[in-house]
């Protein structure tokens, strides 16, 4: 196993961290910043110095600040499809329209977020290093979507526990042993696996939708084309969605996911045309 | 001075003060609901859960959501049950003097006028969100009422806690020009999609279809969460199916006499 670098610094926690993130020996002899330079950017990994000193007391992540919304999972006969759009919205703008929220972990397990991107980018992160580590040992093993799921579980349960959580619902999609896998992990280390999955307003909007259709040999055509209606009855209904959305599939061929498409939408119903005729005063 | 009308907030100070020295204001019966509507080719279809909720009980386990406004109009009502059932029968009440006056069919944008000039001036205080459907002479009409007064007027439109299920099954399943079967059958999809998927709702469905040619009310026209086993009442046993342990029969005459009496005086 390879060494795993902890950190006791008081700024960011005790426990195991990404090597990146370990303040090394000379942060403590940080040159003191003045006020106007920021001491972010000026090292790969810097700690505000403010943070070092208990003068206040820490506050800790309250809200999310750019955000995804909705991510569905499935379940067919040969494998798992994750679906989501690529909006990264800051409140209500609609700040970065092509934001990847479907990763790949390795050839069996892949990973979707909704919730606060730079908290799902640093999950990836970790993952990535899990993996790096799996490919520097160079035996043939992978971490299996089982175990993803159970390690990223474990990583939200205890930033919840010390009141710093990270603001993301994650979906977890792998195919193992012949088996599909699909879990999911709530910000506050929820977790389940289920024949379909979905976070955010997916819950109340494509949930319904795949219960009545969804079945455990659905054929891949059948498995898309759910998706595709989900997909769309989200973008009418979410307002932080865009149509442009991505799917990544897992089979026992690897992890495949696809470029931005769009989805037919209909707004010319003949009674949208003028809801008004005959009830003026509405709109 | 008198008030014309309106609510008055002369206690609301009080009622803080002892809600803050720890007496619990009472709460109210709420209908976590899925109610949709969809207008097809010659009328309207309306449909409605049946699960009414105090809490986290089940109030009523079979009510009934889909009110009587007109002969040609029916309103179903999400939010308090009270303020629901309150203000559409006073809306019917008032549209029936309304009818003897003029002598002509009621029209649905005078229901959906009185209902959200009724609900602005509570500003939102009368917890009721209905969904408005009807054929008048002008066509079929459906409207959705907001608490606030505000109002849409679509061709589908959902309701309560259950309300983004049942829109899901329309926004895949919407289609111009739908046949009475097919606009059944999508409202129908809808509402099971909100009892099975939301808390809120349960039980039954009831479907309401307004056409030019009358009204059908299809009270419970899914069963959806039946009971298995339904007790007789009262119990019957065959006859020899339980064995006799032991047997006594009392003369009640032995102990009773039968007096004639005179009438109580009673006072006028």
């Amino acid at each position: 196993m390879l060494h795993r670098p902890t950190s006791h610094s008081a700024a960011i926690g005790p426990g195991p961290v990404p090597s990146l993130a370990n303040p090394g020996p000379a942060l403590e002899q940080q040159p003191r910043h003045a006020p106007q330079a920021p001491s972010c950017g000026s090292e790969a990994f810097c700690v505000d110095p403010q943070a070092l000193s208990s003068s206040h007391p820490r506050q800790h992540t309250q809200y999310p600040y750019v955000t995804g919304t909705s991510v569905l999972g499935i379940t067919f006969k040969d494998g798992v499809l994750l679906a989501c759009d690529t909006l990264g919205a800051y409140g209500s703008t609609k700040r970065y329209k092509s934001f990847d929220r479907l990763r790949k972990v390795n050839d069996v397990c892949m990973v979707g977020a909704s919730g606060e991107l730079s908290d799902f980018q640093y999950i990836m992160r970790l993952l990535e290093e899990l993996s790096d580590d799996d490919f520097c040992m160079d035996d043939g093993h992978h971490l299996k979507p089982a175990e993803v799921h159970s390690y990223l579980t474990r990583v939200l349960y205890n930033r919840r526990n010390k009141m710093d959580p990270l603001w993301n619902s994650l979906v977890v999609g792998g195919f193992h042993s012949g088996k599909p896998f699909l879990g999911t992990v709530g910000m506050i280390g929820t977790s389940y696996t289920d024949a379909h999955l979905a976070t955010g307003f997916g819950n109340h909007l494509a949930r319904p939708l795949m219960r009545e259709k969804h079945h455990p040999d659905m054929s891949e055509e059948e498995a898309v084309a759910l998706m595709h209606e989900c997909l769309k009855v989200c973008y009418y209904r979410d307002k932080n969605s865009i149509n442009k959305f991505q799917l990544a599939k897992v089979t026992k061929d690897g992890v495949s996911i696809s470029e931005p498409f769009a989805l037919e939408t209909n707004w010319g119903f003949k009674l949208f045309q003028n809801p008004a005729a005959n009830a003026v005063g509405t709109w | 001075m008198a008030q014309a009308g309106g609510f008055s907030f002369d206690l609301c100070k009080r009622n803080e003060f002892l809600e803050a020295r720890g007496m619990k204001g009472p709460g109210f019966t709420k209908t976590g609901t899925t109610i949709a509507g969809v207008i097809f080719k010659d009328g309207v279809v309306l449909g409605a859960d049946t699960r009414s909720t105090a809490g986290t009980t089940v109030a009523d386990k079979n009510c009934e959501k889909i009110h009587y406004i007109a002969p040609n109009i029916y309103c179903c009502g999400a939010g308090t049950a009270a303020d629901t059932e309150n203000v559409t029968g006073m809306v019917a009440s008032q549209l029936e003097l309304h009818r003897y006056a003029t002598g002509t069919q009621s029209r649905v944008i005078t229901a959906m006028t009185l209902l959200k000039s009724h609900l602005f001036r509570y500003q939102g205080h009368v917890s009721a969100a209905l969904v408005l459907g009807g054929v008048d002479f002008r066509g079929p009409h459906l409207f959705t009422v907001y608490p606030h007064g505000s109002t849409d007027s679509l061709p589908f439109c959902t309701m309560g806690s259950g309300s983004l299920n049942a829109m899901a099954v329309f926004e895949a399943g919407y289609k111009d020009d739908m046949s009475k079967e097919e606009a059944m059958e999508l409202v129908a999809r809808a509402i099971r999609s909100g009892v099975m998927n939301d808390l809120g709702s349960g039980s039954n469905v009831d479907l309401c279809i307004i056409s030019k040619e009358g009204v059908e009310y299809k009270r419970n026209h899914e069963y959806l969460q039946g009971k298995t086993y339904e007790r007789q009442f009262p119990q019957r046993f065959a006859a020899g199916s339980v064995p006799v342990v032991r047997e006594r029969v009392y003369d009640i005459r032995k102990a009773v006499t039968v007096v004639e009496g005179e009438p109580m005086e009673m006072e006028s």
